[in-house]
Order: structure tokens, then C-alpha cells, then sequence
């Protein structure tokens, strides 16, 4: 159950106050390819999956369509679920900005009424 | 001196117990004894002791007897000698026969398969365990076993007597107090030393066992005992089995706790090892129903239909946020249910309910405590709590409810009814929006592969054997689960080994019935004791295995990850000790080499359907079948 706490983290983070997404100045455009990689390399598919289409109550969903990268960046540094935290140590701000990139790359599944074994 | 020749065999074998005064004869049986004597020269060697073992009616026989009469229909066994007059006997005189011997590969994989026989089949399997050694091997599926609160009756060899044992081999599997080892995880032990007392000790252990709360008990079988001869006139005779009834809640408390529910505006039943049996989760719907209350799961047992309009255990947060009374049923942590727990930048604990909420729990966990194993949880703060029997008390409650109901309640908890019906649709079609997201992908997302095996087995009498947790809970998102043989919970104790052959037990059960079991088997899992596939081919157990082969102990990788990150360096070195890489395990060679079929590494989603139907026509045949399916992690 306290997977949820994950989930209602990032409902929030997806509606973070423009004050606090301020508080991360956003990095320039990032490599989608490197941030593929890069998300694989420190863990991040372990939770939210290899396409980051979420793991049900490991992580939620993060792509297509992520929440805006300064508001990736400030949970990823401070994050008030169960997710552990990245500090700019281990991976920077630029860093955080190709796997953004790679978020946006991840393109739109099929629509679950168009997949015949899910109706 | 002539040795005596033995008579009548029933009889106690220590009073043929002779000294042999010819030296050169050894322990033969008297007809070689009489003959050696009468030739062997006159020396003055020192006597040797001749022991006669021989005998047609060993006390082994009777303690079959005793089992027989308990109404087993399985013994799942690794053989070892300290249950060899045991085995003797179950063989040639119980004619292998009701019970039956499975033969297993490990103790841990016999008492694992009696776990999940249990829970499909409502009743314990008799597991026959070798001393000390094969006690050993076994503890950790026991403990398993005690903390799911399964039955489970097992039979321990043992040699009491020091000077009967042969040198070396029965000092090494002996014990002063062989059962010590495991009993602070099993209900009840004992070590019977009489025949008479055996068959007291038989009956009174599968009763113990059978009550709620259920648990493993081990009776020690002396080896002297198997196999010493019956004594001459000995009365024995086997005691009646009668299980008791479980003990239903206090009439007061069940009143209280009625008016509680049927009084406040937001009810919310919360139920893990609720139901016991189809019955128990038969009048838990009805006692939902009554109340349109809705069930949050915590899926300890196949409790509550998983596409019930009440069953919203995706929203729990948001019910458990606004309820006013909560109903604990079979919760072994209740606390945990109404406080999230944070362990990453602070240890922190918040409570999800409000502090005005009324908390009763019904639950037969207090009934039987022990103290080393901590399986009890953080401590339970309710206001009314009723040791007893959730299924056996539901019955209760729902009367109780029945009497206040009056039409304006009524029509309110209808109208409570419909906003839940229609939230749940809604939690339906979003398990399923989710489950397209990485649909295509390789390795194959977790929803796909749930997906998958549900198309192929939907309209099928099947059976779901392994734990949703591990799947996350996609199973029971996209599944329709309305039987209480669809689902049987987890391994209680979380100690990894057990899926594997808690499923090939759970399927043991189901295979007179018909049924399709299904086995979503996790890769690290399986790799504890993978000789249980052999056990399912060579009994010709149908058993559909996928396994989940993220190729990683994938809660471990998490795990480390987490550590990573706090102590602020190697977040990209998780996957040392924790992935199963380098080289791939070939689980369908696995399969193969232990006589099951087996299919796979499967790769591509597209390829996933086709390999299921073809391994369900093989499971329909009556025999095991894996696909080996390479998925991500959760």
C-alpha cells in the first residue's frame, strides 16, 4: 500500500507550484539516446520500467508525456515517496535533461480499446 | 549355549536379545545362528550381540495405520533413513496408497508443495522428514508455512535410544530435542515414545494443525518405535478425529462492532487471511453488499472477487482517507494498513485515516502467540477487538446487521453502492489504459505477460497459484477472480523458494478436480530448488508454468538501488549480486532436462500467446509445461 505514496508524489509533482519549479533552472536540450542509456545505467528502469511506462506500484508512469523538467529535476533531489533520492553527485543536472529527452522520445502505446486481448 | 530361535514375530525384540557365545557369528537371523553355532570352535573371543530385527508386523505398520485413519491423500517426501521403517511400511503394507508418496528433491520442496497443497485443498499433506539434516533443509518452507498460518503435518524421524544407533551415520542425525530447532515456528511438537501414545499424539497433532489459527505441527517418529515389533498383546487402537469448531467473536462485541458499521457514513472492510474457504468468501461479499461498503485486499487469500463494483483496492488510499469505522479482518498488520511507513531521506510514519476513526478487528492470530519471530507487527491500537474467527464470525455480523437495517439505511447504502460501482469501472478501464503502455516491448512488459496468460485462460476452470505482489497486482487488475481456489496468497514468510513448489502442491490439489493451475514463477525463485519441476513431470502433475524471468532477484536490485542512492555513490552498480546474467539461465532446458516441456526464452510479446495456448494443451494432457518468458522487472 505504500507504493501509493509514489504515485500521489508525482500527482503532485505534476502540479508543482511554479515557485517551486523555479527553484531548478533548466538544463539545455538533452541527448535523447544518451538519457536512454543513462536512465538504464542508474536504475531508473527498475522501478518505472524499461519504456518508462510505469511498474504498477513500483514506480508510476513517467513517459510519453512527462512532467516538465524542472519539475523532474526537484523530485528527483528531493523525492517525498518511496523513490530514492539523486543528488547532483551522481547524476547532474545535464544528465537529468537527456534522460528528459529520452522521456519525450518514448512514443504513444496503442490505445488499450485497439488492443483486441484488453477490451 | 544355542542361541534361541525366535518365535512369533509380534513380539518385542528386545527379548531376543541374546549373547552369541560362538565366535566368528555375527548377527544373522537364528536358523544361520543354529547351524554356525553348532560347528564354530570353542574360543574365547569376546560375545558379540545379536539383535534380531526381523519381524512381520513392525510398529511402523501401526503408525500407518494412524496416518491412514487422518484421511491423507498425499506424503511428500526426500527419503532418508530415519523414516525408513516408515517408508517400509507406507509401501508394503499401506500399499502406497492414500496417502501416496511424492517423491521430492529437497525437504524444503516438500513441505513447500504441502503449503500450497493446504490452501487449494483445505486440509494439510503429510510430509515425512529425514532428522536433523532433512529438518534443516525443510525449516525455512516451515517457517513459511507458520507465518501464512497453513497446516501442514509432518513426520520426523529420530533415534532416542544411543545405543540401538549405528555408529557414525544415526549419532549425526539424531537430536536429544530434534524438533527444538523449529519450534518456535511450528504450532505444536511431540515425540511419542509408545505406540499407544503415537497414535494419540497422531490424531491430536492433526487437530491442532486443522484449528484455527492453522499452522505446521511435527511429530517426531522414534525409529525404534517403526521398527520394533508390535508387543505382543498390545491393545492399541486409534483415537476418533473430531476437528473443533473455530471460535466465532463474543455476541456483545459482535453487536458493537454491527452498530459501529451500520451506523456510520464510511465503512471500509479490510481483509488478508479472511476466508478460508469459498463459503468464507461468500459471506464476505454478502456482508459487503450489505453494507456497500467497500474491500480493500491485502490478498493474504483469495478473499473478495477482484472485479466486484466494492473492490477498490486501487483507490485505498482515497477510502481509507475519508472512512469512519474500518473493519479488520485476519489482518496480521493492521498498522500497517492505516499508516504509511517512509524509510528513504527520514524515517517517518503518517497515519492515513483520521484520528476519529473507529478500528475493530476480528482476528484468531491473538489465540495462539509465540515470541521469537516477529511475525506479530507493530502493535494493533482498535477500538473493539474480537479474538476470534473471521469467517466463522461474519456469519454473526451480517445477522446482527440484518436486524438494524431499516429502508432509509438502506437506500443509503445503495446510493454508497452506486458512486463505488462507478468508480470501479472506472479503476477497470485504467488498469487496462496502463497496461498499454510499454506494450510492445522487449524484454516483455509485466501487464503484457498478465495479459497474455489471462487471454489464454479465461474461459477455463483455472487456478492461480503464485503471488500478485511480485506481478504487481496486475493479476488481479486485469483478471476476473471469483473463486476461492483462483487465488491462494503469498508465501507468508516472504522466504524465497517457495512459489515453485507451493505450486506444484497447489496443483497436486487441484488435478482431481480438473482444474488449470497457473503459475507465474519467478526466475531467482525457481533457481532454489528447480528439482521440484522433476517431482511435477515424474507424478504427471499438470502445472502451467510462465516464468517471470527479469533475470534479477529483482526486489534485491531495488534494494540495492535505494542504498546507492543514500550513501550518495554507485547508483549504477545495483546489479552486483542481484542480476542472474552472464550466462542467461535456459529455463526451457531446465525444463526440459527434468522431463517437463518447456518453451522459450520468449522475447517477443507478439510470440507470447502462441507459446501459452501450446503449453496449455500440454498441461491438458495431464503434465507440466513452462515457458520461459524474458520480462522486466515489476
Amino acid at each position: 500500500m505504500k507504493r501509493h505514496l509514489l504515485q500521489i508524489a508525482f500527482a503532485v509533482l505534476a502540479g508543482l507550484s511554479a515557485a517551486s519549479a523555479q527553484k531548478a533552472a533548466a538544463p539545455s536540450a538533452g541527448d535523447a539516446e544518451k538519457g536512454r542509456q543513462l536512465y538504464l545505467k542508474i536504475g531508473c528502469w527498475e522501478c518505472h520500467g524499461r519504456q518508462a511506462q510505469g511498474g504498477g506500484y513500483t514506480g508510476p508512469r513517467l513517459a510519453p508525456d512527462p512532467t516538465p523538467i524542472e519539475g523532474l529535476i526537484w523530485y528527483v533531489r528531493q523525492p517525498t515517496g518511496d523513490m530514492p533520492p539523486y543528488t547532483a553527485k551522481v547524476v547532474s543536472d545535464q544528465e537529468l535533461g537527456d534522460i528528459y529527452a529520452f522521456l519525450r522520445s518514448v512514443p504513444r502505446p496503442p490505445a488499450a480499446k485497439t488492443i483486441p486481448i484488453l477490451k | 549355549m544355542n542361541p534361541e530361535k525366535p518365535a512369533a514375530p509380534a513380539v518385542d525384540r528386545r527379548n531376543f536379545l541374546k549373547r552369541a557365545t560362538s565366535a566368528g557369528t555375527a548377527a544373522f537371523v537364528a536358523a544361520a545362528q543354529q547351524s554356525t553355532a553348532d560347528a564354530a570352535p570353542q574360543t574365547s573371543a569376546p560375545a558379540a550381540a545379536v539383535e534380531v530385527l526381523t519381524t512381520d508386523r513392525p510398529g511402523a505398520d501401526f503408525m500407518v495405520d494412524a496416518i491412514k485413519s487422518l484421511g491423507f491423500e498425499y506424503i511428500a517426501a526426500n527419503p532418508g533413513s530415519s523414516f525408513r521403517g516408515l517408508h517400509e511400511s507406507m509401501i508394503n503394507y499401506g500399499g502406497n496408497l492414500n496417502p501416496q508418496f511424492i517423491t521430492c528433491c529437497h525437504e524444503e520442496s516438500a513441505v513447500a508443495m504441502a503449503h500450497g497443497y493446504a490452501k487449494i485443498e483445505g486440509k494439510p499433506m503429510c510430509v515425512f522428514i529425514h532428522a536433523t539434516v532433512g529438518l534443516m533443509h525443510a525449516s525455512m518452507a516451515i517457517y513459511n508455512a507458520y507465518v501464512d498460518r497453513v497446516p501442514i503435518y509432518m513426520l520426523l524421524g529420530n533415534m532416542m535410544n544411543a545405543s540401538t544407533r549405528r555408529p557414525a551415520l544415526d549419532f549425526v542425525h539424531s537430536a536429544q530435542d530434534i524438533a527444538a530447532m523449529v519450534r518456535e515456528y511450528v504450532k505444536w511438537d511431540d515425540m511419542p515414545m509408545s505406540l499407544e501414545s503415537f497414535a494419540e499424539s497422531a490424531v491430536r497433532g492433526y487437530r491442532i494443525a486443522m484449528t484455527p489459527p492453522t499452522m505446521p505441527v511435527l511429530l517426531v517418529a522414534d525409529i525404534n518405535l517403526q521398527e520394533d515389533p508390535v508387543p505382543a498383546g498390545a491393545n492399541l487402537r486409534i483415537p476418533k478425529l473430531t476437528l473443533p469448531h473455530p471460535p466465532q467473536g463474543d455476541s456483545g462485541a459482535v453487536q458493537e462492532a454491527a452498530k459501529l458499521l451500520f451506523e456510520c457514513e464510511h465503512p471500509v472492510i479490510v481483509v488478508d487471511r479472511s476466508a478460508r474457504t469459498q463459503a468464507g468468501l461468500d459471506h464476505l461479499v454478502e456482508l459487503a453488499e450489505l453494507l456497500q461498503a467497500p474491500v480493500l485486499d491485502q490478498l493474504g487469500r483469495m478473499n473478495f472477487p477482484s472485479r466486484h463494483a466494492l473492490n477498490q483496492y486501487d483507490r485505498s488510499r482515497a477510502v481509507l482517507a475519508e472512512a469512519d469505522v474500518i473493519l479488520g479482518l485476519e489482518l496480521l498488520d493492521f498498522w500497517g494498513v492505516v499508516n504509511s511507513f517512509r524509510d528513504q531521506l527520514q524515517r517517518s510514519s503518517t497515519p492515513l485515516v483520521k484520528p476519529e476513526a473507529k478500528l475493530i478487528s476480528i482476528t484468531v492470530s491473538d489465540l495462539y502467540m509465540k515470541s521469537n519471530y516477529q511475525d506479530l507487527h507493530r502493535f494493533r491500537e482498535v477500538d473493539v477487538d474480537i479474538a476470534a474467527d473471521a469467517e466463522a464470525t461474519v456469519p454473526l455480523l451480517i445477522e446482527a446487521i440484518k436486524r438494524m437495517m431499516t429502508p432509509d439505511r438502506r437506500r443509503a447504502f445503495d446510493a454508497r453502492g452506486a458512486k463505488l460501482a462507478a468508480t470501479r469501472q472506472q479503476l477497470l478501464e485504467k488498469a487496462r489504459d496502463d497496461a498499454s503502455y510499454g506494450w510492445d516491448a522487449s524484454p516483455i512488459s509485466v501487464a503484457r505477460l498478465c495479459a497474455e496468460v489471462w487471454d489464454a485462460i479465461q474461459h477455463e476452470d483455472w487456478s492461480f497459484v503464485s503471488y500478485s505482489k511480485y506481478l504487481s497486482r496486475w493479476p488481479q487488475r486485469l483478471w476476473d477472480f471469483t473463486k476461492y481456489h483462483q487465488f491462494i496468497g503469498g508465501s507468508g514468510g516472504v522466504g524465497i523458494g517457495y512459489n515453485a513448489p507451493a505450486s506444484v502442491g497447489a496443483a497436486l490439489a487441484n488435478r482431481k478436480h480438473g482444474r488449470l493451475t497457473v503459475n507465474i514463477q519467478g526466475d531467482g525463485d525457481l533457481m532454489y530448488a528447480p528439482g521440484v519441476l522433476w517431482t511435477s513431470a515424474h507424478h504427471k502433475i499438470p502445472l502451467l508454468s510462465i516464468v517471470h524471468n527479469n533475470r534479477a532477484y529483482h526486489a534485491e536490485v531495488m534494494q540495492a538501488q535505494l542504498m546507492t542512492n543514500r550513501h550518495n555513490r554507485g547508483v549504477d552498480r545495483a546489479q552486483t549480486l542481484t542480476s542472474l546474467t552472464n550466462p542467461n539461465i535456459d529455463f526451457s532446458g531446465l525444463a526440459k532436462s527434468l522431463g517437463v516441456y518447456g518453451e522459450g526464452p520468449i522475447t517477443d510479446p507478439k510470440d507470447l500467446g502462441a507459446a501459452i495456448r501450446r503449453a496449455i494443451a500440454v498441461v491438458k494432457r495431464g503434465e507440466p509445461a513452462l515457458v520461459d518468458v524474458v520480462s522486466q522487472g515489476r
